[in-house]
């Protein structure tokens, strides 16, 4: 028996790890930060323990952002991130109404993954958006937030400081959102393990 | 009256031919701020008496009957920096006012320069004019203080009467206030000359002993020493109870919270001025940003109206997933 598409390499799957062990990291001491001084369930590190621990993830996760930037380039696993296609907006409608109403009435999965397209059109958006958006986003406010000196003291007469942090929690915030609906998309393989076992052992299972 | 006679006897006393000649050895100051400092104080003329020696950083000592002079340095501790002085809060006195005409006698005898000095309470205290500064009580805190078990430790160690300014509730920029009230703490305690007048202990390094402050360049630009090493006062606009180094704040969230302690500190005298909505303590906003104490209420809720948003729809979704999946 084939054991399906061979889609996600090693160097896929040891980046995505590490960036979600890192990223559940920066959220939980992240949370802890902001809502410093309160009790559980915000801070659950102190806040001395939540610096250091958001400081060191967040270095590891800027150089796993590089790793996955030069990969996706010399691998061309970047194709997989671009849409030619010429009804962009259309696509994403029927992916989601897929999600909203036909996978119930049991109808086939409108954009099958294949080895040249292995993201459906919300994925493809939603992953774009968060990498190549939302990810240097929270990567440029983080390095300006961890040196401070390189802020102006006020923008339009605002705090330098307040603007990039209220960045840096809004983007860390957003796709904090993007990680929860990720998780769960994952459960809508044929059976609710079966995407995450593909991040496993790198083969897609299902027949869709 | 005091004035007048003093005024007569340093004049005596520089008429008197004494044998010691003092030249001014410096730039003269402008002359627009010479009739600026006279407007200002009307001993102006009395002040230069003193100041023509203490007012420069050389000055030419000279025995008129040898024949011998030399240049030498007026000392730090005695030299009075007119600019400074004029800008004050001390600006419209007279030196004899607060130091003895004693003085007038050049070489200064032992006595008077031993003489005991004013402290701000001997001036200031149970003075309705000066009620809302509560000397009284800064005077409690003082001599409560771990400065106050220092040996010769004073008012003048910290605020220099020649140069002293309200600071604390005229600046609108809060980081001139930090840098004036640090640098009134490093003069001692970043300069082992200074602070080994008043102590055999040894030298402290301020940026090592911080070392566990993260980001510690931009704390020590952004608050001040006394947030973290004097007891919080409700009476006086700034505390004075300088505590001991071992119950000096090491808990970050004394100030990184929404109950900052910055705001009984630092913030005091702008949180009493205004209040404004929407961000716990957005007074520091006007400044700085403190992470954990200027949280944003409505950005607070409307993160947590949108994740319970997201978690509603996905249990909806696993609800019909599940009646989808009993049906089969």
């Amino acid at each position: 028996m084939s054991k399906g598409l061979y889609l996600y390499p090693k160097w896929i799957r040891f980046w995505h790890i590490t960036n979600a062990v890192l990223f559940l990291i920066l959220i939980v001491t992240g949370i802890s930060l902001q809502f410093s001084g309160l009790d559980e369930p915000f801070v659950l590190v102190s806040f001395k323990s939540a610096v250091s621990w958001h400081n060191t993830a967040a270095f590891i996760l800027v150089l796993n952002y590089v790793l996955f930037i030069i990969g996706n380039q010399v691998t061309g696993n970047i194709k997989h991130y671009r849409s030619n296609s010429t009804t962009y907006i259309q696509d994403l409608i029927r992916q989601a109404n897929y999600y909203r109403r036909d996978m119930f009435r049991g109808e086939p999965h409108p954009f099958p993954v294949t080895e040249e397209s292995k993201f459906n059109p919300l994925q493809r958006f939603s992953y774009l958006l968060a990498m190549y958006a939302g990810m240097p986003l929270l990567i440029i406010s983080g390095i300006l937030l961890f040196y401070p000196g390189m802020l102006p003291r006020e923008i339009f007469g605002v705090s330098g400081l307040l603007i990039i942090d209220l960045v840096h929690d809004a983007t860390g915030f957003l796709l904090s959102i993007f990680m929860v609906i990720h998780i769960y998309t994952c459960t809508l393989g044929s059976k609710p393990t079966t995407l995450f076992k593909s991040m496993v052992d790198g083969y897609h299972h299902d027949d869709h | 009256m005091k004035t007048l006679k003093n005024r007569g006897l340093i004049l005596l006393a520089l008429l008197a031919g004494c044998l010691f000649n003092i030249q001014l050895f410096g730039i003269a100051p402008d002359d627009s701020l010479v009739v600026r400092w006279k407007d200002i104080n009307v001993f102006y003329e009395d002040n230069e008496k003193c100041l023509i020696c203490h007012g420069e950083a050389y000055y030419t000592l000279s025995d008129t009957v040898a024949g011998v002079s030399q240049i030498r340095n007026m000392f730090q501790d005695y030299f009075v920096n007119r600019e400074d002085y004029y800008d004050g809060v001390h600006k419209s006195f007279s030196c004899t006012d607060c130091h003895s005409s004693d003085f007038i006698s050049f070489p200064h005898d032992v006595a008077s320069r031993l003489e005991p000095r004013y402290t701000c309470i001997d001036c200031h205290g149970y003075d309705e004019n000066y009620a809302h500064l509560n000397f009284e009580e800064i005077e409690v805190e003082y001599s409560n203080s771990t400065h106050a078990k220092v040996e010769n430790f004073s008012c003048w160690k910290c605020h220099d009467p020649h140069s002293y300014k309200l600071i604390a509730s005229e600046v609108t920029d809060v980081g001139e206030l930090v840098l004036y009230d640090n640098n009134m703490c490093l003069s001692c305690h970043a300069n082992f000359t200074e602070f080994r007048l008043l102590t055999d202990r040894e030298e402290i390094n301020v940026v090592s002993k911080h070392e566990w402050l993260p980001n510690q360049v931009l704390h020590f630009e952004s608050v001040r020493c006394i947030e973290c090493h004097t007891q919080i006062s409700d009476s006086i606009l700034v505390a004075h109870m300088v505590l001991p180094k071992d119950k000096a704040v090491k808990n970050c969230t004394e100030c990184h919270s929404t109950d900052s302690r910055l705001m009984s500190t630092l913030y005091k005298f702008e949180s009493r001025e205004k209040r404004q909505n929407g961000f716990f303590n957005s007074i520091i906003l006007n400044r700085s940003y403190v992470i954990g104490a200027s949280r944003n209420m409505y950005l607070g809720y409307i993160s947590f109206l949108i994740f319970f948003g997201v978690l509603t729809v996905i249990g909806i979704h696993v609800f019909f997933r599940v009646i989808k999946a009993k049906r089969k």
